[in-house]
C-alpha cells in the first residue's frame, strides 16, 4: 500500500524515464531518473549489456527516444548479433538513425603515454554522436574497460567524474554498466560518481541451478522495491518479475466454474470452484492428479475459454496421448488454439526463473485457466523457506489476473511418515481448494479415493469418494461405508453383491412368513367353524331334550288328570295333582 | 590544418603524423610545440604533421579511435602507433614513434 501511494508524489518531484523493460519500471515506480546517469552493475554474464541495450531499443522503438550506445568491449557487429537473439533488430534501428552504435576500442599496447592529457576526445565523440541523431538515451557499456586501457587512473577518475557531470548537463538519460567488484559495488568504484540510481544484477547458482536476480540498490529521491527480483532473458528481452504485491486486494468473483467432473462439482457444493481461485490437487504417485488437471483444462476449453498447461513431467505429445486413454482429447483444443501446453524440465532453471517464464507465458497467452503439473517438481531443488514466497508470488499474480489455477503436487508414497495434510510445505495455506487423492490398499488391490480437504467459501462434501479412471473418463463413485469400514474397488463390489443377495433373501423370507400366517389364519378359521358347528349341534340336542322333557311332563299331567277323572271327583284329583 | 612542415612537398614523407587536439588549449599548444621541436631534431626532412581540431571536426574522432587529447597518431610507417599526452617526455615519444634518436 505504502509503495503504491508514493509514486505519484515522487513522480511529481523526480521525472523518470521508462525503461520499457517488463517489471523493472514497476520496481522503480516509473523507470530510471530522467536526465541522469544510472549504474547497472553485476558480474560476468549477468545480463548488464542486454538490459542496457533493451533500454535503448525500447526507447527508440516504443518511446520515440533515440539512443547512443558506446561500447568499450564489443564491436557493433558483435553486439548486433548478440541482441538479435532477443528479437531486437539493431541494424534496422541503426539504419533508421534511431540508434547509433560507437565502438571505442582501446588497446593498452598501442598506447604510449607522455605527460598530461584529458578525455576530451571521448567527450567530443559522445557529444557528436548524441547531436547526430538527437539522442535522449545513452548507454556506456562497461566504461571500466578504460581502466585497463589507460594506465593513469588518477586522470581517468577525474575525467569520469567530469563525464558524468557532463552527461547530466546534456540532460541525457544514461545507463552505465560496470563490473561487480569484490568488496565494492563495482570493481573501480564507479558508484562514487554515479550516485543517483544503482541497479545490481546477480547470477547465482544453487543446487546446480542458476537464477538471475535484480535489485535496485539505491535510487535517490524516490522509493523503490527493495527486494531481489528474479529476472529472465528470453527471446522477448529482459523480464523482471516484480512480485512484491503482498497486497491482498484481488477481486473475488462469485462466478463458479466446473471442474469437468460432475460428481466432483457435486462435492463442491454442486457448482464447482470459484472462478479465479486456486486449486491444489495433491496425492501420492499414480493417484490421478494429472488426469484431474487435464480434465479441468479440457472442461475450460469446452466452455470456449483459453487454458494454459505447464507440464514438468511429460512432453506435450505424451500428455495428449496419455489423456486420450481416459477419453480426454486435448489435441483438438491445441489445434484450435484454445490450449497451449508448455513442457519443460524442472531442472532447466531455478524456481524463480520458472515463475518468470510462467509469468511471461501467462501475460502472452492471457488464459482463463492455468494448470501446473506438478509444482512439487519445481520445488524439488529448493528449500522450503524459498519455495513459499516464490509460489505465493505466482499465486498472487494469477489471482490478480483472475485466472483459475490448478496445481498438482506430489506427496510421498504410501509409506510416508508425514500425514498428507502436513506434506504441502505451507503451500496449502495459499490455496482455496484442496483435493486430496489417496491410494487405499485392501485385499491385494489399490484403489483411488478422493476427498475435499478444504474449499474456501463453498459447501463441500465431507465424504470420501472412490475415484475411477476408465476409458469413459473420470468417475466418482460412492464408497461403501459399513461396519467393516470404508470399502473400495472390488471389495466394494463384493460387499455390494453380498448386500443385494441378503436383501433378496430377506424378501423371500418375508413372503414365506406371510404365507405361513395366512395358512394359520385359515386353520384357525376352520377350527372356529368346526366349534361353531359343534356348539350348534349341542344346542340342538339340548333343545331336543328340553322339548322332550316338556312333552313328557305334559303327558304325565294329562295322565294324572285322566286318572283322577277315572277315580272320580274333580276335587280329589285336583288335590292329588297339587300334592304331587 | 595544413601541414606546417616545409618538407611536405616531398612525394612521400616517411613519417606521417597526425595530432588530434580539442581547441587551442595550453595543452594542445604545448603538444604541438613539443612535437615540432622533436621532429625537427630527429626526423628532419622525413615527416609530415597534420593537426586535427576535434572541436571543428568531431566526426574524425571515431576513425582513429581517439579518446584522449592530445593524441599523436603515427599513420606511417605501419603499424599505427598512438601517443597520448602533451608529449613532454621526449624520450618516451621517440620510443612511441619507434625513432632512433639522431644524436644523443
Amino acid at each position: 500500500m505504502k509503495q503504491k501511494k508514493q509514486p505519484e508524489r515522487a513522480a511529481a518531484t523526480l521525472p523518470k524515464t521508462p525503461t520499457g523493460i517488463t517489471g523493472l519500471d514497476e520496481i522503480t515506480l516509473g523507470g530510471v531518473p530522467r536526465g541522469r546517469p544510472t549504474l547497472v552493475c553485476g558480474g560476468a554474464g549477468c545480463g548488464k549489456t542486454m538490459l542496457a541495450l533493451e533500454f535503448l531499443v525500447r526507447g527508440a522503438r516504443d518511446f520515440g527516444e533515440r539512443g547512443v550506445c558506446m561500447m568499450f568491449e564489443e564491436s557493433a557487429d558483435e553486439l548486433t548479433a548478440n541482441v538479435r537473439s532477443l528479437g531486437f533488430d539493431l541494424d534496422k534501428l541503426v539504419a533508421q538513425k534511431k540508434i547509433l552504435l560507437d565502438h571505442v576500442h582501446i588497446e593498452r599496447s598501442e598506447f604510449e603515454e607522455t605527460g598530461e592529457y584529458n578525455l576530451d576526445g571521448l567527450f567530443i565523440r559522445l557529444g557528436h554522436a548524441i547531436d547526430t541523431i538527437g539522442a535522449k538515451r545513452v548507454v556506456l557499456d562497461t566504461i571500466e574497460a578504460l581502466f585497463a586501457g589507460l594506465p593513469n587512473h588518477a586522470i581517468l577518475r577525474a575525467e569520469l567524474r567530469r563525464l558524468f557531470r557532463w552527461l547530466k548537463e546534456r540532460g541525457v538519460t544514461a545507463l552505465i554498466t560496470g563490473e561487480r567488484g569484490e568488496s565494492s559495488v563495482t570493481r573501480y568504484g564507479l558508484e562514487e560518481y554515479v550516485a543517483d540510481c544503482v541497479i545490481l544484477l546477480d547470477h547465482r547458482v544453487e543446487g546446480q541451478i542458476s537464477t538471475r536476480r535484480l535489485r535496485v540498490l539505491k535510487y535517490r529521491g524516490t522509493t523503490h522495491g527493495m527486494n531481489e527480483y528474479p529476472f529472465l532473458i528470453n527471446d522477448h528481452g529482459v523480464s523482471v518479475l516484480p512480485i512484491t504485491s503482498l497486497r491482498l486486494d484481488h477481486k473475488a468473483s462469485a462466478q463458479r466454474i466446473s471442474t469437468g467432473i460432475p460428481r466432483l462439482d457435486d462435492m463442491l457444493g454442486g457448482k464447482g470452484v470459484f472462478s479465479g481461485s486456486s486449486v491444489l490437487v495433491s496425492g501420492s504417485p499414480g493417484t490421478g492428479k494429472s488426469s484431474i488437471a487435464a480434465k479441468f483444462v479440457e472442461a475450460a476449453c469446452q466452455r470456449g475459454e483459453r487454458a494454459l498447461l505447464f507440464a514438468y513431467e511429460e512432453s506435450a505429445a505424451q500428455i495428449m496421448r496419455n489423456m486420450c486413454s481416459i477419453g480426454i482429447d486435448l489435441q483438438k483444443h491445441v489445434e484450435k488454439g484454445l490450449l497451449r501446453i508448455h513442457s519443460s524440465r524442472p531442472t532447466l532453471q531455478g524456481l524463480e526463473q520458472h515463475l518468470v517464464m510462467m509469468h511471461d507465458a501467462v501475460c502472452g497467452f492471457r488464459p482463463d485457466v492455468v494448470a501446473v503439473d506438478p509444482i512439487s517438481n519445481l520445488t524439488f531443488e529448493n528449500n522450503e523457506s524459498e519455495v513459499k514466497p516464490t509460489l505465493m508470488r505466482l499465486i498472487d499474480f494469477l489471482k490478480k489476473e483472475q485466472i483459475t489455477t490448478v496445481f498438482t503436487s506430489l506427496t510421498g508414497g504410501g509409506g510416508a511418515t508425514v500425514s498428507p495434510e502436513d506434506s504441502q510445505m505451507g503451500v496449502s495455506s495459499l490455496m482455496d481448494v484442496w483435493l486430496l487423492l489417496r491410494n487405499s490398499e485392501l485385499n491385494g488391490e489399490r484403489n483411488r479415493t478422493v476427498y475435499v480437504l478444504k474449499a474456501r467459501g463453498t459447501h463441500h462434501s465431507n465424504q470420501v469418494r472412490e475415484f475411477r479412471l476408465g476409458n469413459r473418463g473420470i468417475e466418482l463413485v460412492d464408497v461403501y461405508l459399513g461396519a467393516s469400514g470404508v470399502l473400495t474397488g472390488s471389495a466394494r463390489i463384493v460387499q455390494e453383491a453380498q448386500e443385494s443377495a441378503a436383501a433378496t433373501l430377506r424378501t423371500h423370507n418375508h413372503e414365506r412368513r406371510l404365507r405361513q400366517l395366512a395358512s394359520k389364519r385359515k386353520a384357525v378359521e376352520s377350527e372356529i367353524a368346526r366349534l361353531k358347528a359343534e356348539a350348534d349341534a349341542e344346542e340342538a340336542e339340548v333343545n331336543f331334550v328340553i322339548a322332550q322333557e316338556l312333552l313328557q311332563e305334559k303327558a304325565a299331567l294329562q295322565n294324572s288328570k285322566t286318572l283322577a277323572a277315572l277315580r272320580g271327583g274333580r276335587g280329589e284329583n285336583t288335590r292329588l295333582v297339587k300334592k304331587s | 590544418m595544413n601541414p606546417p612542415a616545409p618538407k611536405a612537398k616531398r612525394a612521400v614523407a616517411a613519417f606521417e603524423l597526425r595530432l588530434y587536439v580539442a581547441g587551442q588549449t595550453s595543452k594542445s599548444q604545448a603538444a604541438l610545440t613539443n612535437l615540432k621541436r622533436l621532429c625537427e631534431t630527429h626526423l628532419a626532412g622525413q615527416y609530415r604533421i597534420e593537426v586535427i581540431d576535434l572541436l571543428k571536426t568531431p566526426q574524425l574522432a571515431a576513425g582513429d579511435q581517439i579518446l584522449a587529447v592530445p593524441t599523436l597518431v603515427r599513420r606511417l610507417p605501419e603499424p599505427i602507433k598512438k601517443i597520448i599526452g602533451d608529449l613532454s617526455n621526449e624520450e618516451r615519444v621517440l620510443v612511441g614513434l619507434d625513432v632512433q634518436p639522431a644524436k644523443s
